[in-house]
């Protein structure tokens, strides 16, 4: 699904901050992606959600070339890919509902042929009273979970969650972890980027430990 | 939807498990799938407020004013200058000049017969002795004995212009039997008066060209700050698979509607100064100021050409400041990526 070979990435004319990464995520499986901070997390989940290109390297998501691909056909990529922030980028001007719909939107569904959807999501996520309220009234384990509803509503194949309990108490992020391996469970390819240890041993998944921009992997 | 009905199936069968208390959301509602909620019309992606609109109203509104008040100001000097060429072209004057012992009476009378004689000639007439004694009473003063000088007979030929007659032939004709007689058929006035206002259409058309240069670039540059402005919502969009041309609209819509709405206010303010130039020059009608006006000008009528011409540039306004956004959008998204 995901193919990483001897990836390397640098920022401009800067060093390097991933170097000879490789590594295969299948469909259907299930890792943390972990490390110091500056390691390079942030920087190979953006390769991963195709914000950023490598600039050497082989890397392919959905067994398509990302060096030759073209900018027109990366949106089709992306909305196959679910992304929950650490900061949640929720759009604060939209409410929760606007939201979570926004995936939907993007695509050009009607309104109606989602909202049913979408309420059912929130409700689902314990946000059923919070649809009208705008993001800078709800509170943090809220807008996580309302950046988790947008991540899923399209049902992507794959899902990646940067620090997605980073923001939480610890209780919230067991319940989101939970949450995670729900849709793992579901067939959704999960990547996780984490630095919480504790997190990691709730749940027997592979790991990858970024250090220094090279990527060790604990099966 | 498959996905929630399944995870909520799959998380029921994990809040059923041992540890179902430590699973549980907050506030989840068990029951509450039924939507009932009054839903507003979905929010704008791109707030209107996040645009700089009032700043670039105002740009719209005096490009498009000029744009209008340059549409207008060619439309009246065409249609004037159409109605000068039209008005001479629909005579020609034939001169008879008193040469020494000819009797200039029987030469326009013989002058007359010939020009009256052509196919394409509605009318002709010489002008009287009074006639001629007004024409000359600035110069000369009143009283003027035309026998004593050698003042040449005027004759006016009224043509029909949808089949005029062929000048050269009356001009060949005339001097064989008049050879004192002369034919002008104003075409050095016509070619100057065409030169001049081909030239006043072309500088219209050049300001006009300018002016929508200004204005697409006030507009790129308005979309750039907005771009840089909503660069969260950009990456949002981007990252949830909007393609560029989703988000271009998204952008394009207010730009539109900010275009249409500083086009018109521009072209009805140009319409005012219209209406106010007309009604001051109104005042005037009656001073020799204001007849050399309206000798020039035709009481500055605005025609409908000038009105369709301001409804387009209107229309241009709106439409250029949308192209500008739209493209710059792609430019800004193209280096984005």
């Amino acid at each position: 699904m995901i193919r990483f070979e001897n990836v390397g990435l640098r920022y401009g004319m800067g060093p390097e901050v991933l170097r000879d990464v490789s590594f295969r995520i299948d469909r259907g499986s299930f890792q943390f992606l972990t490390g110091p901070s500056g390691a390079g997390k942030t920087s190979l989940m953006r390769l991963l959600f195709l914000a950023l290109k490598p600039t050497r390297g082989l890397m392919s998501v959905f067994d398509h070339d990302v060096a030759s691909l073209p900018r027109t056909d990366l949106p089709t990529l992306r909305r196959r890919i679910g992304v929950v922030f650490q900061d949640f980028r929720l759009l604060d001007h939209l409410t929760t509902y606007e939201n979570v719909a926004l995936p939907l939107r993007v695509i050009g569904k009607p309104e109606t042929s989602y909202r049913t959807d979408v309420i059912e999501l929130l409700h689902w996520v314990g946000l059923g009273d919070r649809v009208h309220v705008r993001p800078p009234v709800l509170s943090g384990g809220e807008k996580q979970r309302a950046a988790i509803a947008r991540a899923v509503i399209t049902q992507p194949e794959m899902l990646l969650a940067d620090e997605p309990t980073g923001n939480v108490d610890p209780t919230l992020a067991r319940r989101l972890l939970r949450l995670f391996m729900e849709l793992h469970r579901l067939g959704t390819t999960v990547v996780i980027a984490t630095h919480d240890i504790g997190l990691m041993d709730q749940y027997d998944a592979r790991r990858f430990v970024l250090n220094e921009g090279r990527v060790h992997i604990y099966d | 939807m498959v996905l929630p009905a399944d995870l909520k199936d799959g998380f029921r069968d994990a809040r059923d498990a041992e540890d179902a208390d430590d699973l549980r959301i907050d506030d989840l509602d068990e029951d509450g799938s039924e939507p009932d909620e009054d839903f507003e019309p979905a929010g704008a992606i791109v707030p209107a407020s996040s645009i700089a609109g009032r700043a670039l109203f105002f740009v719209l509104a005096i490009m498009s004013f000029l744009a209008c008040i340059t549409v207008g100001a060619v439309a009246v000097i065409a249609s004037a200058s159409a109605d000068w060429r039209s008005d001479i072209s629909a005579e020609i004057t034939v001169q008879v000049r008193p040469l020494e012992g000819l009797d200039v009476t029987a030469a326009v009378t013989e002058a007359l017969d010939i020009i009256r004689s052509m196919p394409g000639v509605t009318g002709a007439g010489a002008l009287s002795d009074q006639e001629l004694r007004d024409l000359l009473e600035p110069w000369l003063g009143a009283g003027v004995d035309l026998d004593e000088l050698p003042v040449p007979r005027l004759i006016v030929v009224e043509v029909d212009r949808s089949a005029p007659p062929d000048i050269g032939e009356l001009r060949r004709r005339l001097s064989q039997s008049v050879p004192s007689a002369s034919l002008d058929d104003h075409e050095l006035w016509q070619g100057r008066l065409a030169v001049m206002a081909n030239t006043l259409t072309i500088s219209g058309s050049a300001i006009l060209v300018l002016v929508l240069v200004a204005t697409v670039l006030s507009v790129i540059f308005a979309t750039r700050g907005a771009m840089a402005s909503n660069r969260d919502i950009v990456e949002v969009l981007h990252l949830v698979g909007a393609k560029e041309s989703f988000i271009a609209r998204e952008f394009e819509r207010h730009f539109l509607r900010l275009g249409f709405r500083g086009g018109l206010a521009g072209g009805l303010a140009a319409l005012a100064s219209f209406a106010a130039i007309r009604w001051s020059s109104s005042q005037f009608s009656a001073t020799p100021a204001g007849d050399q006006f309206d000798a020039l000008f035709g009481g500055l009528s605005i025609g409908w050409t000038a009105f369709a011409g301001i409804g387009l540039t209107v229309l241009l306004v709106a439409a250029l400041t949308a192209m500008s956004s739209r493209l710059a959008v792609f430019r800004f998204l193209k280096v984005f990526d």
